[in-house]
């Protein structure tokens, strides 16, 4: 089990809570984690990502464990405290406009 | 009794605005999608409870709204939670993606930029069908819904028409931000995209060509050139469909036979500048304009905020004050900022970018704040409920 934060818009938008929990199959990486959440909110699909490239957004960042993970690749197996559980994978709108 | 429902689209969410048919009592319900731009909700004329919203951020990218119970409730199309991960097909309420091989476009700067979606400008539901709508799109392109905001699909012949690499963005983005159904003729659509000009297709949407002879736009290098021109709005009296009016960046404009030739009706008007324009639900010979002072200065003339109404179709304009702030009002109002309803007399609406939306009940002759207070307004429709 997977848990993720999401920003207060993503949250408002799937009508979910801060933090949703997610079964992902196999190593989890960064694309299996997102490929498990937008299978599981659809509504979520192209608002952190393209949905052709799979390109992340410009503004927003994904951090787990203190990291910021959103210019490391895709397929990179995140840390094991975020496979495990222990840790949440943090979506984050970044700080920017007003 | 019958009523009005004004769907104000604002940059931080969506507000719905309730009222018998005298239009004196409102209820304000809102915001919906609050934080978010929402650039612009229209309901469908085949059915009034059914309305789409297109809500949009520069964080999250796009976001389709639909409600089938006017305005209570809203929903993803096709984006519910689903029971288990591969349940059902990834959401595509939101997935505007051109048709083959996307081309460029001009850039700003003069050289070619691949055509790339950013924001649904404006949603048009179909005249007969709920689940039918087209949407304009920035970067410049027409998509159509057949299945009620599930899934879209681009209508290529617009885009790919031989003017398509010379259009070039305004400043607010290479918008399609006009969309005029034919209630006669349901082959027929016009569009206007900034700062490209006005289209046409008598096919439905497979062939396009420019509806721009008689357009001048003194800032191109060929002042009559086909595209480049920057159309604001477009508007149309549907029991008149060959007859339209357009504010232009500058000039407001009018064609008598289906875009073919334009000439200028700004007549005695203070200034041509603006961005809405719009037709008397009964009278078609009845236009309203909201004059901005200049390209460099988006707000109204000399502190005034006045809505000019021409009886005869353009060049004779009368100032319309009553009720509207005289005096230190500096606000813009956006080309999607203003609506009419088909009561009797009919009423008019429109929204600034202070957060005011106006209404008259009278045809324009007296107006009154309907809110005061709202995030900038970004797009006006009315709904006239049975």
């Amino acid at each position: 089990m997977i848990r993720v934060e999401l920003p207060y818009h993503l949250r408002t938008l799937a009508h979910v809570g801060r933090e949703v929990e997610l079964e992902v199959a196999g190593t989890a990486t960064q694309r299996a984690v997102l490929d498990a959440l937008e299978a599981r909110y659809p509504m979520l699909a192209g608002t952190l990502r393209d949905h052709v490239t799979k390109e992340r957004r410009a503004f927003v960042r994904f951090f787990a464990c203190g990291q910021d993970f959103s210019n490391e690749s895709k397929d990179a197996p995140l840390p094991q405290a975020v496979a495990r559980g222990e840790e949440p994978f943090l979506v984050v709108g970044a700080i920017a406009g007003g | 009794m019958s009523g009005v429902r004004v769907l104000v689209g604002t940059k931080k969410g969506a507000f719905i605005l309730t009222s018998d048919g005298k239009r004196g009592r409102w209820d304000v319900s809102g915001p919906h999608f609050g934080g978010w731009e929402i650039y612009h909700v229209k309901g469908s004329p085949a059915d009034p409870n059914r309305i789409y919203a297109s809500q949009t951020s520069g964080w999250f990218g796009q976001v389709i709204e639909r409600s089938s119970d006017g305005g209570k409730t809203w929903e993803t199309p096709g984006g519910g939670v689903t029971a288990a991960p591969g349940g059902m097909p990834a959401g595509e309420s939101n997935k505007f993606v051109y048709e083959g091989e996307p081309g460029t476009h001009m850039h700003f700067d003069g050289t070619s930029k691949p055509w790339k979606f950013t924001r649904v400008w404006h949603l048009e539901p179909s005249l007969t069908d709920p689940d039918t709508v087209y949407a304009g799109i920035e970067d410049a392109a027409i998509f159509r819904t057949a299945d009620g905001g599930k899934s879209w699909q681009e209508l290529p012949g617009l885009r790919k028409q031989p003017s398509g690499p010379k259009w070039q963005p305004g400043a607010g983005g290479m918008c399609l931000h006009t969309i005029l159904l034919d209630e006669k003729n349901p082959g027929r659509i016009y569009v206007a995209i900034s700062a490209a000009g006005a289209f046409r297709t008598d096919d439905a949407g497979k062939s396009w060509r420019p509806v721009t002879k008689g357009l001048k736009s003194e800032f191109l290098p060929d002042p009559t050139a086909e595209v480049g021109h920057c159309v604001h709005r477009i508007a149309m009296h549907r029991s008149r469909p060959n007859v339209l009016y357009m504010q232009k960046h500058w000039d407001v404009m009018r064609t008598d036979d289906a875009g073919e030739s334009w000439h200028e009706v700004s007549g005695n008007l203070p200034t041509d500048f603006g961005f809405v324009i719009d037709v008397h639900a009964h009278e078609p010979e009845t236009i309203y304009v909201i004059p901005i002072t200049s390209d460099s200065l988006h707000y109204v003339m000399d502190g005034k905020l006045r809505v000019y109404r021409s009886r005869t179709g353009g060049n004779e304009w009368e100032a319309l004050t009553k009720g509207l702030p005289q005096e230190n009002c500096y606000v813009n109002v956006l080309r999607e900022a203003m609506a009419v309803d088909s009561l009797d007399p009919c009423g008019v609406y429109f929204g600034t970018s202070g957060g005011q939306v106006y209404a008259s009940a009278d045809a324009g002759n007296n107006w009154a704040p309907i809110v005061r207070d709202l995030p900038a307004v970004l797009s006006v429709e009315v709904q006239t409920l049975p």
